[in-house]
């Protein structure tokens, strides 16, 4: 594991050195505990970068921006992003949302869609 | 951009817009699109332009561009390319895991089977799509159980495979598909745009993914537009590059038989997994349908792309048998693994896999049922659990079961489990929303510490994030090789990948290897014991020679033979190691019967017969040559302890003697005695129809040569040179 790595934290902010099986074991760790930081995200994504791939760079910061969307939000967005599930209206404010929960990135995705899905017919149409 | 592949933006459907949007490096379109198709090609090709300089390239290249370029290219010189362009040096490999009944001991034994082999990516799925979380689970447990770090996937419908991602029961996912025409696209439910955000789903938990496509596809769903496969398949490889996703499954997939099914098709799935790598992006190649029911046309489609190495040299190598592979049959399957062993060391080339001993097999097996099994009663998920599942539901989840699964070759072989039971455990899984922790927890409770702590170590190499870099696997220290790790350094000859000498005797010992000392122990069968009885015949390898069926026999040797004067005497010459080192003839006859007939056979026609052993030679022209100079009548017969014979008269040449059986491994008892019968009717002035060899369809040099080279050598060793023949007894 590479020095970077183990400096990382997990997403509850515990290091990656107290993130042991003794832990584990011992009921001391939470589900947080096994789940990867922003940081860590947007680290990897200039790691992705610097090695000639812009586009993983971007998906690694997107899903730097989801790490704090619970699982069953992220689960809504992918639904409503799915051919004839969402009004134009509906996901401008799905954008609108991510923007407000520092989520640009997603937001910004989310507006392409809307543009390309409505242009292409494929919205629900109320 | 304006324009893509001739659509200009007002008219972009989805696909288009999506490419148009991220797909493209426009600081190099213009000069991409500029280079003459051909001297791209080259350039793919040429070892001496770097890799990199190849990616920079082709990132500004349209799919149209792209297609067209790789459409140039031979197939050696496809291989030369994927050789060059695959993200990582280090080749991997996939395995299927998966059964008709979702037996969940079964599957973990099976995934441990997998792992023993070498596969680094185990994938599952289900024939009742509720078992999902349950097969994940299985999965995941029987995968860790004999080494570290390979990872596992579930391959069902989106949203739950993403579920059984987040809770940590996978490691990776795989089926986020993808389509070249914008129809079949939301026929598959999906835009660019949610598939792009479902990657970076994924990704925002720390996990593995790639996208899948495959030539064909859109065929196959009826909706290609007109266009080529490959054309297709181009834009979703350049789609899958735009969304950010790290990896490709492709190469027909699905699809493959739609494409075999065209002239040209296995060039073009090879040229698939090219589009892949060209891209920069992690393949996964395919070779995971069963292409053919031609041996022939399926071993041809893998092996290119196996002799030239990938990133997944297969997305699915069945490791189970074929009935048992619910993604349908691969195209090699667990019947194939032992000549796929061989084929790795045919070619002195990496297949990603290695021989496993049948001890190691059981081993592994019973630790991946055992430790599933603990796992789903300490989770409560079967057999006492909450709701009292009833006598039947443990059916499946017993130590009877898991002795049953240890030794099975596929779900045929087990009593199947309750189908309830294990719906049970998949809903229980999904209701009490286990995940990682719980498993870990439950593997360390009930004994199974290293199995929690490789399971613990996947979940906290999510942490890391190491892992998310493209073409990432983990080695068994669970050290990360991907591009930023282990980047493909191919340059021509002498560079890239290469075996270590570890890992080239791995590959050389494959199960079916023989010694000398196996040879010997099988050739000795029927030596005499120093106590008068006989050796017991080791039974290692395929001829089990007969030393049960023969009656004691020695072969003692009186003096120097002198010639014979009695017109009536055949002789019969045997060769240096005939009755001292070998004492079974290739067809797995005692030499002293095989002598016997030689000797009925003589004196049925009228002639007597006397033995001489020839120690200065292994030619059995000379032997049988020196044989007749000292018989009374000129004729004698040859006799070789590996079984060939010949009949010699004094005064010809050594190499040509009147009759040769020379087909070893087929001869018979009566073929040796019409041989010394028609020895005594040459003897007495006749002319006897030659003894036919007999003859067989079997690859019988490859069968039987490399153990003549062996049996050459020792007959060699027991030479002594210009010794004089000498006078032999037979003593039974």
């Amino acid at each position: 594991m590479s020095d970077d790595a183990l400096r990382a934290r997990a997403l509850s902010g515990r290091p990656l050195g107290e993130i042991t099986l003794q832990a584990a074991v011992r009921s001391g760790l939470s589900p947080a505990d096994l789940r990867i930081h922003p940081d860590t995200l947007r680290h990897q994504a200039a790691v992705a970068e610097e090695h000639g791939n812009p586009q993983l760079g971007e998906n690694l910061r997107r899903a730097a921006e989801l790490t704090a969307l619970p699982d069953d939000e992220v689960l809504a967005v992918y639904e409503a992003l799915r051919p004839g599930r969402s009004t134009r209206a509906e996901l401008d404010e799905i954008a609108a949302r991510l923007d407000a929960a520092t989520a640009p990135l997603c937001a910004a995705l989310v507006r392409e869609a809307a543009v390309a899905c409505e242009h292409r017919g494929v919205l629900r149409a109320s | 951009m304006l324009e893509l592949d001739g659509t200009l933006a007002a008219e972009f459907d989805l696909i288009d817009a999506f490419i148009a949007a991220r797909g493209i490096d426009v600081a190099v379109a213009t000069e991409t699109d500029a280079l003459d198709d051909l001297v791209f090609a080259r350039l793919i090709v040429d070892p001496n332009v770097p890799r990199a300089e190849v990616v920079r390239l082709a990132a500004g290249a349209t799919p149209e561009k792209l297609a067209r370029v790789v459409a140039l290219l031979r197939p050696v010189e496809l291989q030369m390319a994927v050789a060059k362009m695959r993200v990582r040096r280090t080749p991997s490999n996939q395995a299927h895991v998966t059964n008709r009944l979702d037996d969940p001991l079964l599957l973990a034994a099976d995934a441990a089977t997998a792992v023993a082999y070498g596969f680094r990516e185990v994938e599952t799925t289900v024939p009742v799509n509720a078992d999902a979380p349950s097969n994940a689970l299985a999965v995941l447990i029987g995968s860790q159980v004999g080494s570290a770090g390979a990872i596992t996937q579930c391959s069902v419908e989106e949203a739950l495979e993403l579920d059984l991602g987040l809770r940590g029961l996978t490691t990776y996912a795989e089926t986020v598909s993808l389509y070249g025409t914008e129809k079949v696209f939301l026929d598959g439910d999906d835009t660019p745009w949610s598939k792009a955000f479902l990657c970076s789903a994924y990704a925002s938990r720390g996990l593995k993914m790639r996208v899948t496509s495959g030539g064909g596809s859109e065929a196959l769903m009826g909706a290609a537009e007109g266009r080529s496969l490959f054309s297709l398949e181009s834009r979703c490889v350049a789609l899958a590059r735009a969304m950010g996703a790290q990896g490709v499954q492709n190469g027909g997939i699905d699809g493959a038989s739609v494409v075999g099914a065209v002239p040209g098709g296995m060039r073009e799935l090879l040229a698939e997994n090219l589009l892949v790598m060209l891209r920069d992006l992690e393949s996964c190649s395919g070779n995971d349908a069963l292409g053919s029911e031609s041996d022939m046309r399926r071993t041809a489609h893998s092996v290119p792309l196996f002799l030239a190495g990938s990133d997944f040299l297969f997305s699915g190598f069945g490791s189970i048998p074929r009935y048992d592979n619910m993604f349908g049959p691969s195209n090699f399957n667990a019947e194939d693994l032992d000549d796929y062993l061989v084929l790795q060391r045919d070619w002195d080339t990496d297949g990603a896999l290695r021989p496993v001993t049948a001890e190691r097999l059981r081993e592994v097996r019973e630790r991946a049922a055992r430790a599933c099994l603990a796992v789903y009663r300490e989770l409560g998920l079967v057999d006492g659990g909450a709701d009292d599942p009833g006598p039947s539901s443990s059916l499946g989840f017993t130590k009877e079961h898991v002795a049953e699964v240890v030794n099975a070759e596929g779900s045929k072989d087990v009593t199947p489990p309750d189908p309830r039971a294990v719906l049970r455990a998949a809903d229980a899984i999904l209701e009490r929303q286990l995940g990682v922790l719980d498993v870990v927890r439950a593997l360390w409770a009930t004994g199974y510490e290293e199995e929690a702590a490789r399971v613990f170590a996947m979940g906290r190499a999510r942490v890391a994030g190491d892992y998310l870099q493209t073409a990432a696997i983990f080695d068994e220290q669970m050290h990360v090789l991907s591009k930023v790790t282990d980047p493909n350094d191919y340059q021509g000859p002498g560079t890239g990948y290469q075996m270590t000498g570890a890992r080239r005797r791995e590959v050389a010992a494959i199960r079916q290897q023989r010694s000398r000392d196996d040879l010997l122990a099988r050739y000795s069968a029927g030596a005499p014991k120093a106590g008068g009885g006989m050796a017991a015949g080791a039974t290692a390898g395929s001829a089990s020679p007969a030393s049960h069926r023969a009656a004691p026999f020695r072969l003692v040797e009186r003096g120097p033979a002198a010639a014979g004067a009695d017109p009536l005497e055949v002789c019969v010459g045997v060769s240096p190691a005939f009755a001292t080192r070998l004492w079974s003839t290739m067809a797995g006859l005692p030499v002293g019967d095989a002598l016997a007939a030689v000797v009925a056979g003589i004196e049925a026609e009228g002639c007597s017969a006397r033995v001489v052993r020839v120690p200065s030679t292994v030619d059995l022209g000379v032997v049988g040559l020196t044989a007749a100079e000292l018989a009374g009548s000129g004729v004698a017969v040859g006799l070789q302890a590996k079984g060939t014979a010949l009949i010699h008269r004094r005064g010809l040449a050594p190499l040509a003697c009147l009759e040769l059986l020379s087909i070893a491994p087929l001869l018979t008892l009566q073929m040796y005695r019409e041989l010394g019968a028609n020895a005594a009717r040459y003897a007495r002035g006749g002319q006897p129809a030659p003894v036919r060899n007999p003859y067989t369809d079997w690859a019988i040099e490859a069968r039987f040569h490399a153990e003549v080279v062996a049996l050459v050598a020792i007959e060699r060793g027991e030479t002594v040179p210009g010794a004089p023949p000498i006078d032999a007894e037979v003593e039974r």
